[in-house]
């Protein structure tokens, strides 16, 4: 019979239609500003560099606590070359002690980045992360995208926050790299101690 | 003669050629129409533009220009490493950029000899599998919104796509970009919960299909407007270099996954179908088809799929330097077969960078389907080529 098949169809929408007074699985929207999902784990959107702080809601130490050693690995690396880093001629000591290069200049152009992640699965020192946040709209298109160290600087605690189960892993590794690197230098004077140790032996005998 | 006649008189004789299609004669006494479709009109799925001769209603001439996304995606990664590469190829064909990655992956891996692990191939056939099923339900969507049924079926598409790119943000962070593929495996691995919500979704796919089926498959008005309409003859079809469903709707037993088996693809037990007469409508009908045969592909491979590694460990992802040569890898991508051509001098960026993309080379024969048909069909043949112009214009 001609017009069967569009019957057919129209029975199969008003199914759908019917249907989703329902089924909360046919209702597939939220209304955004209002109801928000929350984003998923994995999700990433612009970077930011992730510092250390001593007292951890005090945001005032983002520059000393700065993981960042300025290695410029993710300056070449970054496909839209949306990375600008200057290298500090200074040193300071980093978490480790060990004295270290930080950026003196860190800037991010967000209206280049395509948040491809590359910057940070290159980073050897967990110093940049992707974050969540993505409204983000200025009304200055250019400098109002283009974030300087300071505005790019967010602390682990957030980093928790946004992706928990991976900034745990990476504290682990963290912890673990500082556990052997603090057993070195302790195996480093042990081994020079029993030297002191005899050479004071002989000085007394 | 009118100026308009002599000029396609002229242009026709002097194209005249083994590749040019046949010319169409005006029949009436009228002018000639040109009408430049695009490059802002709704069907063009982006910037396109049809330069039209136009008999009344009948096309007498169809010029395809493209090029107004031209990004110089190629030369870019001439002069950036080959990771660099892989974030820029999500964005070539952006309805399905898992895979593209796994084309370009591949190219890099022919072109190292890296070995991928087992179960980095299982969910790069999983995430395939996905990426076509998605990409043949909105590409029918499209299709139909195209001849005038605005939204439903493209929103019943959407549903489902949705599902699928919920599942791709889960895992690689990203509903499109995905940035996914490395070489020597995938980024990150899947967890035992993605799986299962992954299984569940597979689940739910053959309900979708067959509500497709029941909304359009019988379709009155859909059959009076595709079948006949848009014809491809297999000749015709493989002179061009078409690939893809397009090819197989014109009875070419031609898939990439059978021909080359590449990645793991021998151990499924799949079929090609394939059509009989290279109209729109059979067109649309080997996309229906091949997301049966993809909800199979994947409930084989959500079974199969072995624990272990997903990256291979020795695996360089940057700061390698490829030996000097050559080579290509392709798969068959859900518009057609995807290549990657890459020559390498030794340096750590590639010294040629080629692809060869299916939304192009199916456009290529856009004239020939379309001389004599109605200029309201030919939105709808250019819809069922299937294209984004993304990966046209590159």
């Amino acid at each position: 019979m001609l017009g069967e098949g569009i019957l057919k169809g129209m029975a199969e929408t008003a199914k759908n239609f019917f249907g989703s007074y329902f089924s909360a699985d046919r209702l597939t929207t939220v209304e955004y500003p209002e109801q928000r999902i929350a984003p998923f784990e994995a999700a990433r959107v612009f970077p930011f560099l992730v510092y250390d702080a001593k007292n951890p809601p005090d945001a005032a130490d983002w520059e000393a606590g700065m993981r960042c050693v300025a290695c410029q690995i993710c300056e070449k690396e970054c496909p839209p070359k949306c990375i600008y880093i200057e290298k500090s001629t200074d040193r300071k000591p980093d978490a480790l002690g060990k004295p270290q290069f930080y950026p003196a200049r860190f800037d991010i152009d967000i209206s280049v980045c395509m948040s491809c992640q590359i910057c940070v699965e290159v980073c050897p020192f967990e110093a940049i992360k992707m974050d969540t946040e993505f409204e983000l709209s200025t009304g200055d298109r250019f400098g109002g995208l283009l974030l300087d160290r300071k505005q790019l600087a967010k602390s682990n605690e957030y980093y928790h926050q946004i992706h928990l189960n991976e900034a745990n892993a990476v504290d682990a590794r963290l912890a673990a790299e500082k556990a052997k690197a603090e057993a070195k230098t302790k195996a480093a004077v042990a081994a020079k101690a029993p030297s002191i140790a005899a050479a004071t032996a002989g000085e007394g005998a | 003669m009118s100026d308009s006649q002599t000029y396609f008189a002229n242009a026709a004789e002097k194209l005249e050629g083994w590749n040019r299609p046949a010319v169409i004669e005006p029949d009436g006494d009228g002018e000639l129409l040109e009408v430049a479709m695009g490059p802002h009109h709704p069907s063009t799925h982006g910037v396109f533009r049809m330069d039209v001769a136009l008999d009344g209603e009948r096309v007498i001439r169809l010029k395809p220009v493209f090029g107004y996304l031209h990004r110089n995606h190629e030369k870019i990664a001439e002069g950036v490493s080959y990771l660099a590469s892989m974030p820029y190829t999500d964005r070539l064909d952006y309805i399905c950029p898992i895979t593209n990655n796994w084309a370009y992956a591949l190219a890099v891996e022919k072109l190292t000899g890296q070995e991928v692990p087992e179960r980095a191939e299982y969910l790069r056939v999983i995430l395939g599998e996905l990426t076509r099923f998605q990409n043949h339900a909105s590409s029918i969507g499209f299709l139909i919104q195209e001849m005038g049924a605005s939204g439903t079926p493209l929103m019943y598409a959407f549903r489902e796509r949705e599902k699928i790119l919920d599942l791709f943000e889960e895992l690689t962070g990203a509903r499109m970009m995905v940035n996914y593929m490395r070489f020597g495996g995938c980024r990150v691995d899947a967890s035992p919960a993605w799986l299962d919500k992954t299984r569940k979704v597979v689940e739910g796919l053959p309900g979708f299909v067959d509500e497709f089926e029941r909304l359009l498959s019988s379709n009155e008005i859909l059959m009076a407007r595709t079948q006949g309409v848009g014809l491809l003859p297999a000749e015709l079809a493989v002179n061009a270099g078409v690939t893809g469903p397009m090819l197989r709707a014109s009875g070419v037993n031609y898939d990439i996954r059978k021909v080359d088996g590449y990645g793991i693809y021998n151990r499924f037990n799949f079929r090609v179908p394939l059509g009989d007469h290279g109209d729109v409508y059979d067109r649309y009908m080997i996309r229906v088809l091949e997301m049966r045969e993809a909800i199979g592909i994947l409930r084989q491979a959500l079974k199969d799929i072995p624990a272990g590694p997903v990256m291979d460990s020795k695996a360089k992802i940057r700061g390698f330097r490829p030996k000097p040569g050559e080579a290509y890898g392709r798969i068959e991508a859900p518009k057609g077969e995807l290549g990657f051509y890459l020559i390498s001098d030794g340096g750590p960026n590639p010294y040629r960078y080629r692809i060869r993309p299916p939304s192009l080379i199916n456009l290529t024969i856009l004239e020939d389907m379309c001389l004599g048909q109605n200029v309201a069909d030919v939105v709808l043949i250019f819809g069922s080529v299937d294209i984004v112009l993304g990966e046209v214009d590159r």
